[in-house]
């Protein structure tokens, strides 16, 4: 159904038409909005059956989303930043049981200095915690996502982290199809636990596993993520067939075609990034956009399909690993090897700082004329930044 | 679920099952037709007063709910001991994610049971004393004050004994640990800290929680079952000595905990809606240095020189329980 909406209000009716048996919530900005609207709407009768839990840390969000889990309710969360931190080693617990809890994170910068404006630095420190990670684009997307996380969750006994950008999506008024709970009956099945606590047929679950088995415990945890990629591009065939609409997938190409440079993002900065393509395109600029939308598992063949014909790509991420560079950028070198293809990376964004097309512009101008260094800061003070260095310097 | 086979039939005052009184009124261990919830050939210590706690406690869970339960399990001897991979000692349902979230894992069940109208089905949490009193108080804390329908029971051996004996919150003063070794000028665990997490269950407000001591195994049992009886966030915290962390003979563990009641060290008593409503008298008291005398970890207060001061100031800490549980049994 069409509805002028706020994306958090969009993001917490979906997941109520997913039909959770079991939602664990922590305040934390800029997330809040989605659990406050699923309290009311538990509160209110609109989602029968259905535990609503307010927990007094995200470690314990996270922890109440394991134990209802592995019982067999379908269960949701979701956090943010610090939240997220502080929730990590049950994130790791939570994928190393093969629990398909699906999470929201409504993504922002990690502190200190505490910062509550959008970047990926929290999802993206959970690169290697074992659970999917699919980015939206617009809430449309965000709203749909939610919809297929639980369908790959479950199909794939694995966790699903839905990453929406903070404030730019969940705060964001605008037009958007909410799928009816009707309709996400029909697209997203019932769901049966691989393994499930039960007194008439006890298992243990949680283990202590010694050297002699935890390789082969982790490498089929790997062996699963990759297995998954196929399930993430099914959910969105499935998806387009029953609701109409593209979204979802591994990554979604942006008038490539022939295009000698391109952009790769992931995120709501995409849409910022197609705008301008449109207009460099127009004055016959030769360049496009990838966007990746599954992050973990890491599209490397079908991003190095994409990206085979054209000259030269540019990383634009919203994180980056201190003393080396960007993250996204590893995994995409990885898709670009042999491939003969110049690959620079600019990080934008952080803490909120608004990346605005002009100065993306420029850069993409500078990179395509006279080129860039392998790793920029957009819109870098870069003076203020030079004398505190420098200050330091002659202080220690 | 099939009964285990009875191996024993223990006899004395303290009887598991005393064949003189009535079917009904003898202890849960002492029928052929129990089922065990942890089966023997558990990797635990020789002399292990946890093992012992949890079978007793898990065993009369089981039969206060016809085999109807889940247990969380922290992180801590009782899983490592229990569960290595292919093994399980469990023959109920059984969780275990880490170390300070069981409580709010148990939660967890509790709550999809509540979604899914399971609610014949009944949830147990359990952990040591560093997972309870220490990294998973939080949670505890949490579970407690949303009064979710679990039972946590804390097996309490004073000390971080799955890592190598290190001091927790519950470490008593002057005891020797890894880390609060018995050199220098004030040897072992220093007086003034530490926690007695009953009384802050208590002063949660819930619905039950009450102490117990694996030297009363009888007493233990019945304070299972009342559990069962309530509906909401219930704290049993059992006392079970550890041979390996308190450098006692494994043949002692029942004979030091039965003298940590005995001197009012570790004071037995039951509270509902967070008033105290019964407590266990002394039989015979004792006083601490009997106690005291038979561990390893206390040695330092009886040589090369006694430590009369510190035995003393031990000795008011038993004293004290003595009065504020009523432990004498004075009107």
């Amino acid at each position: 159904m069409l509805k002028q909406v706020e994306g958090s209000r969009a993001v917490a009716e979906v997941v109520a038409a997913c039909r959770p048996e079991v939602i664990c919530a922590y305040p934390i900005s800029p997330q809040t909005h989605i659990v406050e609207g699923l309290s009311q709407l538990v509160k209110n009768g609109d989602l029968l059956g259905c535990e609503f839990i307010n927990v007094e840390s995200e470690f314990s969000a996270m922890s109440v989303a394991i134990g209802a889990s592995a019982t067999g309710a379908r269960t949701y969360t979701a956090t943010a930043s610090q939240g997220l931190l502080y929730m990590v080693e049950a994130v790791y617990n939570a994928s190393g049981l093969g629990l398909p809890i699906v999470m929201t994170i409504a993504n922002r910068a990690i502190g200190g200095p505490i910062n509550i404006w959008n970047d990926h630095s929290d999802s993206m420190s959970q690169r290697d915690s074992g659970w999917i990670q699919l980015y939206a684009e617009s809430n449309q997307e965000a709203v749909d996502l939610h919809v297929q996380a639980f369908r790959i969750a479950e199909e794939m006994s694995l966790p699903v982290m839905v990453c929406m950008d903070g404030f730019i999506l969940t705060h964001a008024f605008e037009e958007i199809d909410i799928p009816t709970q009707d309709e996400v009956g029909a697209y997203l099945p019932t769901f049966r636990p691989r393994q499930v606590l039960d007194p008439g047929d006890p298992v243990s679950i949680g283990a202590m596993v010694g050297p002699e088995a935890f390789m082969e415990v982790k490498y089929m945890a790997h062996a699963r993520m990759i297995e998954s990629a196929d399930h993430i591009a099914r959910a969105a065939i499935d998806f387009k067939e029953a609701f109409g609409r593209d979204s979802g997938g591994l990554v979604r190409s942006y008038k490539i075609e022939r295009a000698q440079t391109v952009v790769i993002a992931l995120g709501s900065i995409l849409g910022t990034l197609k705008d301008l393509i449109d207009q460099m395109q127009d004055e016959g600029i030769s360049i496009g956009v990838v966007g990746i939308t599954s992050f973990r598992p890491f599209p490397v063949n079908e991003l190095r399909d994409a990206l085979k014909n054209c000259k030269r790509v540019i990383v634009l991420e919203k994180a980056f690993q201190t003393g080396i560079g960007g993250i996204v950028t590893e995994d995409v070198d990885r898709s670009l090897r042999g491939l003969g293809v110049e690959r620079s990376t600019l990080i934008a964004g952080l803490g909120g700082r608004p990346i605005s097309t002009q100065s993306l512009r420029s850069y993409l101008v500078k990179a395509i004329d006279s080129g860039v260094e392998e790793l920029t800061f957009l819109d870098l003070e870069i003076d203020t930044v030079e004398s505190e260095l420098a200050r330091e310097r002659n202080s220690r | 679920m099939t009964p285990t086979p009875l191996k024993f039939y223990q006899i004395g005052s303290f009887a598991v099952g005393n064949r003189l009184v009535t079917a009904d009124e003898r202890s849960n261990q002492s029928d052929p037709e129990r089922t065990n919830a942890l089966t023997s050939g558990h990797r635990a210590c020789q002399g292990c007063g946890e093992a012992l706690g949890a079978r007793y406690a898990l065993d009369m869970a089981m039969r206060a709910t016809n085999d109807q339960i889940i247990a969380v399990n922290a992180t801590g001897c009782l899983e490592v001991f229990s569960t290595p991979y292919p093994e399980s000692s469990w023959r109920i349902a059984w969780l275990h994610s880490l170390f300070g979230n069981a409580p709010a894992v148990a939660s967890g069940v509790a709550a999809a049971l509540r979604a899914k109208g399971k609610t014949d089905i009944r949830v147990v949490g359990q952990g040591g004393d560093g997972a309870s009193v220490d990294i998973g108080f939080g949670a505890l804390s949490g579970m407690f004050e949303r009064n979710d329908d679990v039972l946590y029971i804390c097996y309490d051996n004073e000390a971080y004994m799955n890592t190598g004996v290190q001091r927790s919150g519950a470490t008593p003063p002057a005891a020797r640990t890894a880390t609060t070794q018995a050199v220098g000028e004030t040897p072992g665990n220093v007086f003034g800290q530490g926690k007695f997490l009953p009384r802050i269950a208590m002063a949660h407000e819930i619905p039950y929680v009450a102490t117990a001591s694996i030297s009363d195994l009888r007493d233990l049992e019945a304070k299972v079952l009342r559990a069962m009886e309530f509906r909401g966030a219930r704290y049993l915290h059992i006392f079970v000595p550890c041979p390996l962390g308190w450098g006692s003979a494994s043949c002692d563990t029942i004979k030091i905990a039965r003298l940590a009641t005995q001197s009012g060290l570790f004071p037995l008593f039951e509270a509902v809606n967070g008033e105290l409503i019964t407590s266990t008298p002394i039989r015979k008291k004792v006083q601490v240095e009997e106690y005291l005398k038979l561990q390893g970890r206390y040695a330092h207060l009886f040589s090369p020189t006694r430590r009369d001061d510190v035995i003393a100031n031990l000795q008011r800490i038993a004293d004290r329980n003595i009065d504020r549980y009523n432990l004498m049994g004075a009107e």
